[in-house]
Parts: C-alpha cells; sequence; structure tokens
C-alpha cells in the first residue's frame, strides 16, 4: 500500500456510501438538509441550488451550490462526506455541457436558467 | 499514572501526508498522518554506564547494505535488524531507565491516552530568503516615494553600537540568507486519532518536513501558555 492510498484508508470510514448520496451531475438543482447544532439543539436547514461545481475528491469533495435569495447571488461550499450535510435530493436534473458553471454569476434574468434534462436536448434552446 | 511518568510516551515515525477528519458534529479538522513506530530499545544508557540516564530508540527496517558496519552491530546486540534511524530520549533517572530492556518493542500504543504531543522534525529547505519571509520584517511602503526597497530590511545600526567596540556588527544581526533545513519543534500538538493496527498517529495541524521525513515524536512536557488557556477554558 503506498503512502497515498494509506493516507487515504485512514478516512476512508468517514465517507459517506453510495446509498446515502444519488446521483447527481453539475447543473442540477439540489436539496442539501444541513444539520445545524445551536448548543443542545439540533435542526436540519434546507439549501437549495444549482450545482456549479463539484471539486475535490475522496473526502475532500466540496459541492459549490449557487441560489438567488432577495436578488442577491448566494453561493455555498458544502464539504460532501461532512456530518453535516445530512441529505441530498436532486430536484431538477439540468444540461451542462461545462464541468464549471461559473459562467451562471453573470447572467441575469431568465438566462440564468439551465436546459432541463428531461425535455431533451434537441428542441431545447437555453 | 506513575508507571507512565517514569517512562514517557515517544516514539520516532514517519511524516506520511495529510488529510482532513470530520469530527462527530461535522467541524472540519486538518490532520497530519504520521507513520508512528513500532522503535526498538537498541541501548539503555544509565548514570552507571554513561553518567546519565537516556534510552535509544530506532525505528524503520533498513537493507543491511544500507546500513554500516558499526551499526549493524549495534543493532545485532539489541537483538534487531539493522534500523535507519536512532535517537536518545533523556529520562529522569536511573529508575526509569530500569523499565526499559534491550530490543523492547515500542508500538503506537503508548499514546492512547495521551492528549497532546510535541512534533520535532528537520523542516524543509526554502533556500537563501529575505529578511520578510525569514524574519517577518514589515519591509518598507508600497508606495510614498519608496524606490527599490519594498522588501528590504532597512537599517543593520551602527558598526559598533550594539557591542559597544569594535569594527563588527552585533552577532546573530537578522538578515537575508539560508532558511528551513533545520530542527523545528512543534509544541503540544492534538492527538485526534491513534491505530496501533496499522501504526499510525493522527495530529491536528501541520509537522515539520518533507512527506516520508523523520519525526520525533513525545507526549508534550507541558502546554505553551495560550495553549493551557484554551485548553483550561475547554474544561
Amino acid at each position: 500500500m503506498n503512502t497515498q492510498e494509506l493516507i487515504e484508508s485512514v478516512v476512508s470510514d468517514q465517507l459517506k456510501s453510495d446509498a446515502d448520496v444519488p446521483y447527481f451531475t453539475v447543473g442540477d438543482t439540489l436539496n442539501i438538509h444541513v444539520r445545524i447544532i445551536e448548543g443542545e439543539k439540533e435542526r436540519i436547514q434546507v439549501f437549495q441550488g444549482v450545482l456549479i461545481a463539484d471539486k475535490g475528491r475522496g473526502i475532500n469533495r466540496m459541492l459549490t451550490l449557487r441560489r438567488i435569495v432577495a436578488n442577491e447571488g448566494v453561493e455555498r461550499i458544502f464539504p460532501l462526506h461532512s456530518s453535516r450535510v445530512a441529505k441530498i435530493e436532486v430536484v431538477r436534473r439540468g444540461d451542462a455541457r461545462r464541468a464549471k458553471l461559473y459562467f451562471l454569476r453573470k447572467r441575469i434574468g431568465k438566462s440564468r436558467r439551465l436546459r432541463d434534462q428531461r425535455r431533451g436536448l434537441k428542441h431545447t434552446t437555453s | 499514572m506513575e508507571r507512565k511518568r517514569l517512562m514517557p510516551a515517544a516514539l520516532l515515525g514517519r511524516k506520511l501526508g495529510m488529510t482532513r477528519y470530520f469530527t462527530e458534529d461535522g467541524t472540519n479538522l486538518p490532520v497530519t498522518v504520521i507513520e508512528a513506530g513500532p522503535c526498538a530499545v537498541t541501548q539503555v544508557k544509565t548514570t552507571e554506564s554513561d553518567e546519565y540516564a537516556a534510552v535509544q530508540l530506532a525505528f524503520d527496517d533498513v537493507k543491511p547494505r544500507r546500513s554500516s558496519q558499526p551499526l549493524i552491530g549495534h543493532d545485532h546486540k539489541a537483538g534487531v535488524s539493522p534500523k535507519r534511524w536512532h535517537q536518545e530520549l533523556r529520562l529522569d533517572g536511573d529508575e526509569a531507565a530500569g523499565e526499559y530492556e534491550l530490543g523492547q518493542r515500542i508500538d503506537v500504543s503508548t499514546f492512547e491516552n495521551v492528549k497532546y504531543v510535541d512534533v520535532t522534525g528537520v523542516s524543509k529547505g526554502k533556500g537563501f530568503q529575505g529578511v520578510m519571509k525569514r524574519h517577518h520584517f514589515q519591509g518598507h511602503c508600497a508606495s510614498h516615494g519608496t524606490q527599490r526597497k519594498h522588501r528590504s530590511g532597512g537599517s543593520i545600526g551602527g558598526h559598533a553600537t550594539d557591542l559597544g567596540t569594535g569594527p563588527k556588527l552585533k552577532k546573530g544581526k537578522k538578515m537575508a540568507g539560508r532558511m528551513g533545513g533545520e530542527q523545528v519543534t512543534i509544541r503540544s500538538l492534538d492527538v485526534i486519532a491513534v491505530d496501533p493496527e496499522r501504526n499510525l498517529l493522527l495530529v491536528k495541524g501541520p509537522v515539520p518536513g518533507p512527506v516520508r521525513g523523520l519525526l520525533f515524536i513525545r507526549e508534550a512536557k507541558r502546554l505553551y501558555r495560550s495553549k493551557a488557556k484554551l485548553v483550561n477554558a475547554g474544561d
């Protein structure tokens, strides 16, 4: 076992299993259930947004979600394997040709939307 | 407890690299993975034999042809295969030295109840560096008429003032020069996890030196002041 594999094996038990992580790609709209701990109490907050970047491998995997709150763009980066990410749901499948959708930051209005994959690629325009 | 004090938890190890570690509440900790031990005791020194008490630890098997005849003989006397690294650990007295015997195996489980460790290693060589990087000088203004002196150290003082006499500067004047490649001890690192099966030790934060570099890990003798404050506040 080489050094890198050994390091990965140390944290492998912290990784979420495939069953806990649904299939999603960049461009999809996700609901991320965030566990928020306030003193003794614990509650769940849902953050919904478009996945604009999926970075890193293994325990370092990070999801960047973007949404619009009160006309202001908000981006949040989640460590996928943190226990604070309680659950991930796919809301809508978006069609993206790029791995990183940073161009969405400059888009305003209707052009901010992505094609929906369900409608098929042929007959839609972005 | 008494026995623990006699035998300070200490090991030689090798830095494997860094990763992240999530605690139960999801806090993200940066951790260094260290291959710690198993070490062999290759020499026990007492006040009778050497006028001080110490124990020599050896770590990492090495091919005999990579070792030297005297070292192979030294390791053989302790009944262990040739080792790459040997390091001495000073002990409080002969009583402590009596706890060790030649050829004894010490593994990472000695750290199982230890909360904080000091890690010593040789830092990465940085080459010839200026005073800002090497000694954290402030440098000069970016503007306000500063010309070609943005990162320089400024005056080095008069040549007679610091020592009182003579044509030379005070010794140890901080200037640009070779940086890194020296022994560094990082104190009071939190122990995150101990894995005796794979001889792994996880500590919070970075440790000196390159990946695969030699480290000397020992139980923290005492916490430095700000760390102790943090710990006391936690209790």
